[in-house]
């Protein structure tokens, strides 16, 4: 049982069902991350969380006190919104501060406590000013500084970058993680940049249509994404998804994959189960930094496949240089260094470092264990 | 693309093009705007007229009106005509002037607008941060106090009236406007908070505030706009109202709509003009004062509310 349980929790609205049996938990101090794409019922089920929505069933818990009741004054949690929903009347100080002042704490009491978040957040400077002159990015600090002075068990955010520029979103995203790390508190933290939830989770849900697709770390859900939906939202480039049939060659599994002209090309699979699914169609996952040149293969790797193939296009990107090659009826991006030799139009020898690539069902869409 | 824009060879190119249908647009801009100008000249003009003959009539003696001479400047001023529709002219058979009912329908006023306001304000609230099942069929309802006549509700009003004990007095007269005016002010409000982000009520309710905190101290600060507008149409309708006036508070405790009415059927033998239209701009200015103290934000509202809503 963690700090923060969600027990086999639904939404309807009405009759039609938005979130379907979620099961997920927080140990204290942990940074859970949920992420999908847009329409996903991630913020109704923050929003379930703080109070703000009805559970329609299950069970939401905090510290051990099951809250599905409970107001959300009253659930020792504070948001930090999309919009950041700062009171306009009100000055950054008012805005801090009204929490506590709701909560019946004494003025001195206050006071000090919008000093030091204030201090904290290096908005000390900001206080007397109206929400409207401030900018996007102090707006933000605002707007974690009413949450932080609350000094709550479980902190939830709702997209807090999303209105920042790109610069900045990356600026506030190690801020948020150093303000985690200093703090060490509970936080739940929705998202639907898969680059965010990477970087700051300790754990991540992934969701999709209202159903929860995989909850693990970081690494787990990177390395060994649950599905096919998980393996294309998760990782950019995302990961390749390759057409391929099974065979048995000398005991072990190889996976055939065609390319534009028909012809197949064999690459040798690390995992010793698949060779169950001889004559049958897999879906090959295989991440663009696991294709390569021969002299980028990881060294680490017991089985680095070679794999002669056209190139179609290269996109340099500064530290890295993306090669497209067709295979499978895909275009799949191998993620090379930027000194790497390959033009457009030529036969290449590429190395795929098959221990990092998993197999699904193409039927099932799941990954096959 | 920024660096597109910020070449400064770019630059005047872009900025070269552009200057001779400029100078095209402008030169017949100033055609069109002196037309417009006359137009609304002529216009404002027409309006102010009457405005003017009243002024200048009020301020003559009876004699050089009768004498037939309406149009011209007054040869003597005087401000007897003022003082009288005041204070002394005979309003029925009490030679009272309009104070006593202009206090009357100051009485009647103030409460009336600030009341319906008010519960406008709150209506406007619930109808959009705390939604319930039917609310949108109940605002619907709502709003058909806007279209319905005056003189439907005459006699149930009149019925009501008298079971509340309220007839006859200034404070069946405020009922009267709160619920009559109610659908006015809470569409007003209804409208201007549903562009109002609902993600702050979420977060005082997690702040700790309840459903009246919420109102007073993040809701109605906000609403200063919508206020105005509110505020301006209700005490124009109700200070100019008539028919309620005349029909549930005759006698001491009409509003001056209704006095200033009797003011000019009451003089026997001579008809003082002069007196009439004294009267007549006292128990107007009320209202021209409200305009043009809060005519800009009048406008200023209501463009928030649309452009919001
Ligand atoms: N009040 C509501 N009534 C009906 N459907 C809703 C309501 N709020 C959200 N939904 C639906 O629930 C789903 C999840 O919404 P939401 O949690 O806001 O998604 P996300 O935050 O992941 O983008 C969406 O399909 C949305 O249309
Ligand atoms: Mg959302």
């Amino acid at each position: 049982m963690g700090f923060l349980d969600i027990r086999n929790v639904t939404k309807s609205y009405g009759s039609v069902e938005v979130l379907h049996r979620v099961d997920l938990e927080a140990e204290e101090g942990e940074f859970l991350v949920l992420v999908g794409p847009s329409g996903c019922g991630k913020s109704t089920l923050l929003n379930m969380i703080a109070g703000l929505e009805s559970i329609t069933s299950g069970e939401i818990a905090i510290a051990g006190q099951v809250v599905n009741h409970v107001h959300p004054s009253k659930r020792n949690i504070a948001m930090v919104f999309q919009s950041y929903a700062l009171y306009p009347n009100m000055t950054v100080a008012g805005n801090i501060t009204f929490g506590l002042e709701m909560h019946g704490v004494p003025r001195p009491e206050r006071e000090r406590a919008l000093r030091d978040v204030a201090r904290l957040l290096q908005i000390e400077h900001l206080l007397d000013r109206k929400p409207s002159q401030l900018s996007g990015g102090q707006r933000q600090r605002v707007a974690m500084g009413r949450a932080l002075v609350r000094d709550p068990a479980v902190f939830l955010f709702d997209e807090p970058l999303s209105n920042l520029d790109a610069k900045l979103r990356v600026d506030m995203r190690t801020e948020i993680k150093k303000l985690h790390q200093r703090l060490g508190r509970t936080i739940v933290y929705v998202t639907h940049d898969q680059i965010e939830a990477m970087t700051l989770s300790t754990r991540i849900a992934v969701m999709n249509a209202g159903h929860v697709q995989q909850f693990g770390t970081p690494k787990e859900i990177y390395d060994r994404p649950a599905n096919l939906f998980v393996a294309g939202f998760m990782g950019s480039p995302s990961m390749n998804l390759i057409p391929a049939t099974v065979a048995v060659e000398d005991g072990t599994p190889v996976a055939l994959i065609r390319d534009e002209g028909g012809e197949a090309h064999r690459l040798r699979l690390s995992q010793p189960s698949l060779a169950a699914w001889a004559g049958r169609e897999i879906v090959l996952g295989i991440r663009p930094e696991a294709i390569t040149d021969p002299d980028g293969a990881d060294r680490q790797s017991r089985n680095i496949q070679p794999l002669r193939a056209r190139v179609s296009v290269i996109e340099p990107a500064g530290s890295d240089t993306f090669v497209a090659t067709p295979l499978g009826g895909r275009e799949v991006i191998a993620r090379m260094r930027a000194d790497a030799t390959a033009r457009p139009g030529e036969v290449f020898d590429f190395a795929v470092n098959m221990d990092k690539a998993v197999a699904f069902d193409p039927v099932t869409e799941a990954r096959i264990p | 693309m920024s660096t597109l824009s910020q070449n400064p060879l770019a630059g005047p190119a872009l900025r070269a093009a552009p200057v001779p249908s400029q100078e095209t647009a402008v030169r017949t801009g100033r055609v069109t705007r002196v037309f417009i100008y006359l137009v609304l000249l002529l216009f404002a003009l027409f309006y102010l007229l009457p405005f003017f003959i009243m002024l200048i009539n009020s301020v003559k003696p009876l004699g050089e009106i009768t004498g037939g001479n309406m149009m011209a400047l007054p040869r003597e001023w005087t401000v007897e005509p003022w003082m009288a529709a005041w204070s002394t002219a005979q309003i029925g058979v009490q030679p009272t002037g309009l104070r006593p009912y202009f206090i009357n329908s100051i009485l009647m006023v103030v409460p009336a607008v600030a009341i319906s306001t008010l519960l406008g304000a709150l209506n406007g609230y619930i109808l959009t941060k705390w939604r319930f099942r039917g609310d949108t069929i109940l605002f619907g309802l709502m709003l058909f106090a806007c279209f319905i006549p005056f003189q439907i509700v005459l006699i149930p009003m009149a019925r009501t009236l008298g079971i509340l004990g309220l007839a006859g007095t200034t404070w069946g007269l405020v009922l009267v406007h709160v619920v009559y005016g109610l659908g006015f002010t809470t569409l007003y409000f209804r409208n201007y908070y549903a562009a109002f982000p609902t993600e702050l009520v979420r977060a005082a309710q997690i702040d700790g505030a309840g459903f009246f905190r919420i109102f007073w101290r993040i809701m109605l600060p906000v609403s200063g706009p919508i206020a105005v507008v509110s505020i301006i149409w209700q005490f124009t309708n109700i200070w100019n109202d008539f028919l309620f006036g005349a029909s549930f508070a005759a006698g001491s405790g009409a509003p001056v709509t209704v006095a200033l009415n009797n003011l000019v059927n009451s003089s026997t033998g001579v008809r003082e003009y002069n007196v009439h239209f004294a009267g007549a701009i006292l128990a107007a200015l009320p209202t021209l004062l409200v305009y043009i103290v809060a005519g800009r934000y009048f406008v200023r509202g209501l463009m928030a509310g649309s452009v919001k809503g």
